[in-house]
């Protein structure tokens, strides 16, 4: 399923062709719209020429269906597709910046390689201003830092923000863009020609009235037809999924997950599908609770999804059943290096052991019994917690002899495990501006 | 434009003639156009998951310039030491290939449709040295703005855009809103 796993080829002669033919027809048709000319771009806010307005909202509208009508038809998987991350704030001052040279100057940075490249002397000088601006940006963005990596909203997009199906948000835009097209011929005929405003406001050109239906039905088929659900999405990679799950690739040893969470250069986060009852008596060191019935809500994916690059999620049950349906979920959902804790809380506590005066091992059925009695809560209060950590965080002491169980410092005896855990990139913004 | 365009098309003979072998073809329908561009948007989001873009490959060729420049300054400016720190290579990037792809694609177009020529673009009341300072100090202002919100009007506006991004969105809306604001005010330049 597309996109294709370009970073596997990456450096190849290929992967910098496929990226050179992309840009390539970029370029063509950016020069034939007429985008080389500063004089055409500035037009726009002059209202005499809007094909700036034109040829963007038309790009977008046609990209935008053809992407999510791939992705409701199966082909493309979106969770794969790179989603500029929304940083409110700099983006909206960057870009009042941004409409200032754009004025001033006459060109963005796409159009004026357009222009340099066919000789426009403007257009040179521009790419070199451009570059200049760059550079400057480059030594003084660490005056600004926090303002820089402020309003944060991660892969947020509008039927996220609207609370809207997508194919829904996507005939609204359309309907929107059709609209700013109706405007700005208008304001074109009245600014650009001097026509009065007496003329007849019925759209005549068939040509322009067939293509807007055309992709106002292609916009229509898509909200009819929905975006993949979850079940939907983990049926279409059952193949690959299956056969991790059967081989017990995504199964983690807890000696592993301990290793990682002591890793200063790792994040680990731990995501706990079991009871509050069960949670509260143990849980493993900043594990996240939440009820398998939550996992799956748009609230919680957003909240994993958003997770830094390089973090690794494991899932933990009593046993593995449900951490396993969990991570379908997610991993239907797109989360990447994800896994299940092997054996759940009950292997947990065999490995690196629970003083005996706050647990004890007991006989219990079914696959997500907990198999030890707990005489008292001590969530992660206990060193069997936080095996191997150095830290000196306030501990639940019992009465009892002390335990024998590997805990914090230099008690831990490290246990012996497979390692598993392969680190993943999210595609990274190949070719975007990001 | 499309009226132009009916009109045109009745008597191609007739009109061919008169025009001059060198005079250079006139730009297509916007929205042809734009459909086109759309094509290429969603080309690049199908084959590679990413749309397009240009600011991010110029900040890959600037940082590959002052590496080569100013190897320990780069090393030392967080910014630049990302892209091109240590042995790091920041011009072997995807983006990089896209630019030059870009490049060659508009001279291409530009060598067909007659308009690949050595010559100034600018409004009728504005003398060569004042366009020429503009589109520098323009571009300075655009790069600046580019990086800062992170993509420019293609990287940002239109790829963000197709996938329904927010902060694309605002962005954009935002470009716009800059450059009507100042339009009036820096008419001389244009009209």
């Amino acid at each position: 399923m597309a996109p294709y796993d370009l970073a596997s080829i990456s450096g190849s002669v290929t992967y910098y062709l496929v990226f050179s033919l992309i840009g390539m027809a970029f370029g063509a048709t950016l020069e034939a719209s007429g985008f080389g000319d500063s004089r055409k771009l500035a037009a726009q806010f002059y209202l005499t020429d809007m094909t700036v307005l034109k040829v963007m909202f038309t790009g977008i509208i046609t990209a935008a269906t053809l992407i999510f009508l791939s992705t409701s038809l199966g082909l493309l998987d979106f969770e794969r597709v790179w989603v500029n991350p929304t940083y409110l704030w700099p983006g909206i001052t960057g870009g009042l910046v941004m409409g200032v040279g754009f004025i001033i100057g006459g060109f963005c940075p796409g159009t004026s390689l357009v222009a340099a490249s066919t000789l426009k002397i403007d257009g040179m000088l521009f790419v070199a201003g451009v570059a200049t601006g760059v550079w400057l940006f480059g030594e003084t963005v660490d005056s600004f830092l926090p303002f820089f990596h402020s309003s944060f909203m991660g892969r947020f997009t509008l039927s996220d923000w609207l609370g809207l199906p997508t194919g829904v948000v996507l005939v609204l835009l359309v309907l929107m863009a059709l609209a700013m097209f109706y405007g700005a011929e208008i304001a074109e005929r009245v600014f650009g020609k001097g026509d009065k405003w007496g003329f007849s406001l019925v759209p005549s050109n068939r040509w322009k009235l067939g293509g807007a239906a055309a992709i106002v039905a292609g916009a229509s088929i898509v909200a009819l037809k929905g975006q993949p659900t979850l079940s939907a999405r983990w049926a279409q990679m059952a193949a690959v999924e299956d056969a991790k799950l059967a081989n017990r690739e995504i199964y983690v040893h807890p000696g592993e997950v301990a290793d990682l969470m002591n890793n200063a250069s790792m994040t680990v986060s731990v995501i706990d599908v079991r009871s509050e009852a069960d949670y509260n008596l143990f849980h493993i060191a900043g594990a996240t609770r939440v009820d398998l019935t939550q996992i799956a809500a748009p609230w919680f994916l957003r909240r994993v999804k958003g997770a830094p690059d390089g973090t690794v999620t494991f899932l933990v049950s009593n046993g593995e059943q449900d951490a396993m349906e969990a991570y379908k979920i997610l991993r239907s959902a797109g989360v990447l290096n994800l896994y299940v804790i092997e054996g759940g809380i009950n292997h947990w506590l065999d490995v690196f052991g629970i003083n005996p005066c706050v647990a004890t091992p007991r006989t219990a059925a079914g696959p997500e019994a907990l198999m030890y009695d707990f005489s008292r809560a001590v969530g992660q209060h206990d060193p069997s917690a936080h095996p191997g950590c150095p830290c000196k965080e306030p501990l639940v002491t019992c009465e009892a002899s002390k335990s024998t169980a590997s805990g914090h410092g230099e008690h831990y005896v490290k246990p012996s495990f497979t390692p598993k855990v392969k680190m993943q990139k999210k595609a990274k913004p190949h070719g975007g501006c990001g | 434009m499309s009226q132009a365009a009916a009109n045109e098309t009745p008597s191609p003979q007739a009109k061919a003639p008169p025009r001059a072998p060198k005079e250079p073809r006139p730009y297509i329908n916007p929205y042809v156009g734009g459909v086109l561009l759309g094509i290429v948007l969603f080309l690049a989001f199908y084959i590679t998951g990413n749309g397009l873009g240009a600011s991010g490959a110029v900040a890959h060729v600037v940082a590959a310039v002052l590496a080569t420049v100013a190897p320990s300054h780069t090393n030392h400016v967080a910014y630049f030491a990302s892209l091109a720190g240590g042995y790091k290579s920041s011009i072997a990037d995807a983006s990089v290939a896209m630019l030059v792809g870009t490049m060659i694609g508009g001279a291409l177009s530009g060598l067909v449709n007659r308009r690949l020529k050595l010559e100034l673009r600018k409004g009728p009341h504005v003398t060569a040295a004042m366009r020429l300072a503009m589109a520098f100090v323009g571009g300075g202002i655009m790069g600046y703005g580019a990086r800062l919100a992170r993509g420019c009007t293609s990287g940002q506006a239109l790829s963000g855009g197709a996938v329904l991004s927010v902060g694309s969105f605002a962005f954009m809306f935002a470009v716009f809103a800059g450059a009507y604001a100042l339009a009036w005010f820096v008419r001389r330049l244009w009209t």
